[in-house]
């Protein structure tokens, strides 16, 4: 099995150790991924803002380039990527006439697009494809001792009802209990971490960072597993500004779940970029007997 | 008596039940922009509950919530909508339309606004998420690819020189970490980008036509079809 590969813009910078984990546990359990060639921005919420027609031919460019490629199934890791291929995809199949401007937009560039391209996340593909038994099975390290905060982030169990249910998914949960992992009761799984508003209204962002940081760690956790490129920066590398901002003392590592995953599977902590990670996790080193 | 100079008041109260000028092109375009939305037309379903207000993680900082966003639209008061912070601070985690019991798609619709609102011209200047929405317009249309570095220098630069000094320790953290790419690389397909956005300009948007049931000038329940 092969599926093609979309990392996004922010995994080429920020979400880097994001790519690399990612690689490093479908290496681990031997599927292939192949990156999708020269793909171009999806547009994310911003383009969306500016020209809603134009986004999507934008980000259907890349959809044509996977079906031109033969693949079926696309793996979008970040999810506002998931979020916005999906959109497209629902849009072009729901309205006829933004569909026939697209087609007209991507005939002026020789490509055709005929939705044929399912938009997937890598942890339902994980979880539904490969199988938890699967995984658990492939396993060299036990997860055992590690409290973790599930956080889906908002944009990957909405809109477009993915996989999971919108408020309350399990599906991280069910991956890292049967890897031996305890996640904590945490109720704000699905809220949102402000996304960009870190940027354009920081005050208003740091209060919701704030929440998920006193939910998680009330509760518990002792690390944040994500799904999310931009929530893991936003909990992450703003945790110092909200200790300034709010009096606390939070060191709370946030990683992405690919990290949690591939220490799982036994990969090297260069392997999974965890160095690359501003606040530490200090991984449990059971090795499984084999 | 000085009164010879004064001119006599003008009074531009409309007819009862129809809009003033502005605020009638104001519609027209927000309901273009609502048609490419696909179940735009449910707006004219909302109850007026409250559930997207309640569920919006961001309503506190809003001065007009949510669910006043439909009212006001529905009492022809586009303007007052379009001149919020609403619009602006909604970071699209598509709560509410998650939510709505009627489906209406408030998450897209708030998109709608804020491409009014754009296209209008009806923001403050040097506005955080206008600046920030078309400098990363800018830099997908130069490289394909948005550059994180780029959108954040461009930004800061434009909007506030001196935040650029406090986020500095930050960025450097990044940057000794392997995360921030220094150096923008276009992608080999640019030029089909470019062909894209060139030849969208010589369109029209697509309009599914006649599924807004709310006709231009009226307002209230005269407005719903």
């Amino acid at each position: 099995m092969e599926y093609i590969y979309y990392p996004g813009c922010s995994l080429e910078s920020a979400g880097k150790p994001y790519d690399e984990s990612l690689r490093a546990v479908f290496r681990a359990l031997d599927i292939g991924l192949r990156e999708l060639e020269d793909w171009n921005c999806c547009g994310a919420t911003m383009y969306m803002s500016v020209d809603e027609a134009l986004s999507m031919a934008i980000s259907a460019r890349n959809l044509a380039l996977a079906e031109q490629a033969g693949f079926r199934d696309l793996i979008a890791p970040c999810s506002a990527c998931y979020t916005v291929l999906m959109k497209t995809n629902r849009f072009l199949r729901e309205s006829p006439e933004l569909r026939a401007k697209v087609d007209h937009l991507l005939g002026q560039v020789g490509l055709k697009y005929s939705l044929s391209v399912k938009v997937r996340h890598p942890l339902e593909v994980l979880v539904n494809d490969v199988g938890i038994e699967a995984i658990a099975s492939a396993a060299k390290r036990s997860l055992e001792g590690v409290a973790f905060a599930p956080y889906y982030g908002c944009q990957i169990v909405r809109p477009e009802r993915g996989f999971d249910d919108s408020e309350f998914p399990t599906t991280m949960d069910s991956l890292f209990q049967r890897l031996g992992a305890r996640a904590v009761y945490f109720p704000l799984k699905t809220r949102c971490c402000g996304g960009m508003l870190m940027t354009t209204f920081p005050d208003v962002c740091l209060q919701l960072v704030k929440d998920l940081l006193d939910c998680a760690v009330e509760n518990g956790a002792e690390c944040i597993a994500t799904t999310c490129p931009l929530c893991q920066v936003n909990v992450e590398a703003y945790q110092k500004k909200v200790n300034k901002t709010f009096g606390t003392s939070y060191q709370v590592p946030v990683m992405y779940f690919t990290q949690l995953l591939g220490h799982a599977l036994g990969c090297s902590e260069k392997e999974l970029g965890l160095h690359k990670n501003l606040i530490a996790w200090n991984a449990p080193s059971s090795v499984l007997a084999a | 008596m000085a009164s010879a100079n004064i001119s006599p008041i003008k009074f531009h109260a409309p007819v009862p039940g129809t809009l003033p000028a502005p605020e009638r092109e104001l519609r027209k375009r927000f309901l273009k922009e609502a048609e490419v939305v696909p179940g735009g037309a449910r707006i004219s379903q909302c109850l007026q509950c409250g559930t997207c207000t309640g569920s919006c993680p961001v309503s506190y900082a809003m001065d007009i919530s949510p669910r006043m966003v439909i009212a006001l639209f529905r009492a022809g008061q586009i303007e007052e909508i379009l001149r919020s912070r609403t619009i602006w601070i909604c970071a699209s985690c598509y709560m509410c339309t998650t939510r709505c019991p009627q489906s209406i798609k408030i998450t897209d619709l708030l998109y709608a606004l804020k491409r009014t609102a754009i296209d209008a011209g009806v923001y403050p200047e040097r506005f955080p998420v206008y600046l920030l929405s078309k400098n990363f317009v800018r830099i997908v249309n130069r490289y394909g690819r948005n550059q994180e570095m780029l959108l954040l220098l461009f930004y800061y630069l434009r909007r506030n020189p001196l935040a650029l000094l406090r986020m500095l320790p930050l960025g450097l953290a990044m940057l000794r970490k392997g995360r921030i790419s220094l150096f923008p690389k276009k992608i080999k397909g640019i030029d089909a980008i470019r062909t894209i956005l060139g030849a969208s300009k010589e369109l029209e948007l697509p309009r599914e036509k006649g599924t807004v049931p709310y006709t231009e000038g009226a307002v209230g329940y005269r407005a719903v079809g």
